[in-house]
Formats: C-alpha cells, structure tokens, sequence
C-alpha cells in the first residue's frame, strides 16, 4: 500500500475504497435468483432389467422425481422387459423373438436376479425379506415412479428387435426413443446419470 | 402458531416411502402450512435434510421419541 499521503492519491485511494465498499454491499444484498432451487435431472439407463436392478431404479427414480428432479428412465433391451405386461407371456412375430419371450419371461413381476437366482427362489426370498422389513416392492415402487412423474422411455431398437408393440407394453410409458435423445438429456446441466 | 395441515404416517416403511409419501403429501399442502412427517426408519434422517434442500421446503422442528422420528416441514 501507498504511504504517500499527497492529496490525488488519497483521493484515488478513497475513491477506489468507496467503489470497493458499494461492490461489498451489492454482493451482500439477497440475490432473488439464488432462493430458487436449481433444476436438477437424473437420466437412468435401464438396461439389464434384474430384478435386483430394477430396485434401485425404481427407488432412485421415485425419490428423484419426489425430490422435484426431472426424472427419466431409459428402457432399453432387457431393461425393456419387466415392462411388458404381466399378462403377455409370449410376445414377438417370428420364432425367434417367441423363443426369447418364452425364455426371458416379460413383465414387472417376472423378473429374475442377477445373482442367487436359485431358479426363481431368489425373488421369492426377497419377496419374503421386503414384507419383513417393510420394503416396497416393485410394484409399488413403479406405482409411485409414475405417481410422481417419472417418465419411461422405451427405447425404439428394442422394440423393433424384440417385436414388441405398445399394446404388449404397460400404460403410462413415454413415446419410444432412441440414443441420440438420452444422449442429450445425459449430457444437459445439473443433470446425474445412470447406468443400471 | 399454524397447526399442522397434514401428517404423513410412514411409520414402520423404508426407503424410499417416506420420501415418496411426504412428496404426494406436499402436493396437496398450501405454501406456508406445515406438513408433520412420523418415520421410523434411521436413514430417513438424512434423507429428509437433502429432500427439503432440493425441494426448497425447509425442516421447522426435528425430534426423535422411542425410535421414532418426528419432522415438522413448512412448505415452501
């Protein structure tokens, strides 16, 4: 700092001082925009439809979505699956996509896990531990997704390799798109995504 | 004092109901009333304190009596 008291410069450091403290004083006044939560998103990639998948997207999505995050899922191959109506057991036009269908069986409550499947005990025995501890169940867990605005997207190439239409799939889902449309959503601000 | 206008009962549910059920809860809640929340499950501690940070709601009172957790939210 100067010491040279000599008049210009005091004056120039006054000024400069002044400038200095209404610059502290605009920056302490409440700025509007700062109360206003900013917009978050979260961009799931369903893919491996697990049912020990499934969860956590179903519970991320829902508290994000609760949480006034936008919210998409991304359904896409097996992912697309346990979206499918319980009701449709076989779903496809040729013997292959059938055969898939039969294989791999569509819908929410059909889902296997990924590890201890124990040929379909796995879920039962989660099934079992859920009601003990009062964990919500798939089910529930998509009943609140929708309820609280989440929006599914079917991812169109699946559908087209599968063969499935959108009478065979649930209601509520978003029109189906493809990756260039996720990819965007992926890659806007403030914005978490998954892949699960 | 206003009373409270709505309380979520998500005694006994784990995650992510009590989330889940006080956002459903909200919706139907006019700004500044409060909404009383009862939870039994530990983790929703925390997780209430991030929910109302992202939701702008704001956490009025917090108390705990014999495992059960006591949140008192006024909706922003």
């Amino acid at each position: 700092m100067a010491t040279e008291t000599q008049a210009p410069e005091a004056e120039a450091a006054t000024t400069a001082e002044e400038q200095l403290t209404e610059a502290i004083a605009a920056a302490a006044q409440p700025d509007d925009e700062a109360n206003v939560p900013v917009q978050r998103q979260l961009v799931i990639i369903n893919w491996s439809g697990d049912f020990d998948k499934v969860l956590p997207t179903l519970i991320m999505g829902s508290v994000a979505a609760a949480s006034g995050y936008k919210t998409s899922v991304f359904l896409t191959f097996w992912g697309l699956l346990p979206f499918v109506k319980d009701s449709k057991r076989i779903t496809g036009d040729n013997t292959m996509q059938k055969m898939l269908s039969f294989m791999q069986r569509p819908g929410i409550s059909h889902m296997k896990m990924s590890k201890m499947n124990f040929m379909g005990m796995g879920p039962w025995m989660i099934g079992k531990l859920s009601e003990q501890y009062n964990v919500a169940s798939p089910q529930e867990l998509l009943e609140a997704c929708q309820l609280m605005g989440v929006e599914f997207l079917p991812c169109q190439m699946t559908m087209d390799m599968f063969g499935l239409k959108r009478e065979d799939m649930i209601d509520g889902l978003g029109d189906p798109v493809g990756a260039a449309t996720v990819l965007e959503l992926m890659t806007e601000d403030h914005t978490g995504s998954l892949f699960i | 004092m206003s009373d409270v206008h709505t309380t979520v009962d998500a005694k006994g549910l784990s995650c992510p109901m009590p989330i889940v059920k006080t956002a459903q809860a909200v919706k139907t809640v006019p700004a500044g009333e409060l909404i009383e929340v009862l939870a039994t499950d530990p983790g929703s501690v925390k997780d209430f304190a991030a929910w109302t940070r992202s939701t702008g709601n704001a956490i009025v009172e917090q108390s705990e009596d014999d495992g059960v957790y006591r949140f008192l939210i006024k909706r922003s």
